[in-house]
């Protein structure tokens, strides 16, 4: 795989996240400049996390500052949740599924499955890359605050196909 | 009046699902977090629709729709998930799935589908 990202992967996640909020949070998103290349790590104070597998392996990670998420969170469910309650958890990780799963629908021709979502919060916590792959930040603003879409990814098929074959 | 049952492993959706229900004057719900979970309830609660996801833990929809049509029940399901591939859809209504709904959507899609759905289970 090469080290930039293709583009139709880039407007894949950006559109699944451009719907995941016109749709459920009722917001219109402002997309900054996709930040691709091999990032060191990924730093927020909330994080859902998802798995790729199949064709295409990769982690998808809704990055959020505290306050950003708190917000997009009740303007989601309709109410106010403490960020420590599993209910916030809960729909951080819906978020990132729908988003993952819009943005997966687009991978023509790629067989890919999404696993169930994981949710980190704490200050300063990191969300390490998988070794091998390609990354790219795509900051989006909205009314409830900024966060991104972080996506890390490597495409499977090509990977075994450039390996040596075994003796 | 329509009894739903609402199988999502997330709270969150399920709780809009419900909102959702409600505004359309479906008050009657039973909520399941799994396949699972859904085929303990079913046979108690007696729905006459079921809005069920995909992918769940313990068992996902698309096992529970083989279990529950192998076990003979008629009721009819639509699909509310993240998939939305064409081969899926179709896995899914082979199995026995009557309608389907990707996330994210709007209460109005949500809602005409109900009532497509019922109106076929009706006239069949």
């Amino acid at each position: 795989m090469s080290n930039t990202f293709d583009p139709i992967y880039i407007t894949a996640f950006v559109e699944a996240t451009k719907n995941v909020f016109q749709t459920m949070v009722r917001q219109e998103l402002k997309f900054g400049k996709p930040t691709p290349g091999k990032l060191p790590r990924l730093s927020s104070e909330v994080s859902g996390i998802i798995g790729m597998t199949g064709d295409v392996e990769g982690t998808i990670v809704l990055s959020l500052p505290g306050s950003s998420a708190e917000n997009i969170v009740e303007a989601f469910v309709g109410t106010r949740l403490d960020s420590s309650s599993e209910d916030f958890a809960d729909a951080i990780g819906e978020l990132v599924n729908m988003i993952s799963g819009g943005a997966k629908a687009k991978f023509e021709g790629k067989h890919v499955r999404i696993g169930c979502p994981s949710v980190v919060i704490g200050e300063g916590h990191t969300v390490q890359q998988l070794s091998g792959s390609i990354s790219i930040s795509i900051p989006c603003e909205s009314p409830c605050g900024s966060f991104s879409v972080d996506v890390s990814m490597k495409k499977v098929k090509e990977a075994q196909a450039s390996q040596p074959a075994a003796a | 009046m329509l009894r739903v049952m609402v199988i999502d492993d997330s709270k969150t959706m399920r709780n809009i699902e419900k909102s959702i229900l409600n505004q359309l004057g479906y008050t009657e719900i039973e909520e399941a977090c799994n396949g699972q979970d859904a085929l303990t309830k079913v046979a108690a609660f007696n729905p006459d629709l079921l809005l069920l996801d995909w992918n769940m833990p313990n068992m996902d929809g698309l096992t529970f729709v083989k279990t529950y049509r192998e076990q003979g029940n008629k009721t009819p399901i639509i699909m509310v998930t993240t998939e939305n591939e064409k081969t899926r859809i179709v896995e899914a209504i082979k199995a026995g799935v009557q309608n389907y709904v990707v996330k994210p959507f709007t209460p109005d899609v949500l809602g005409e589908r109900i009532a497509d759905t019922m109106a076929k289970a009706e006239a069949a």
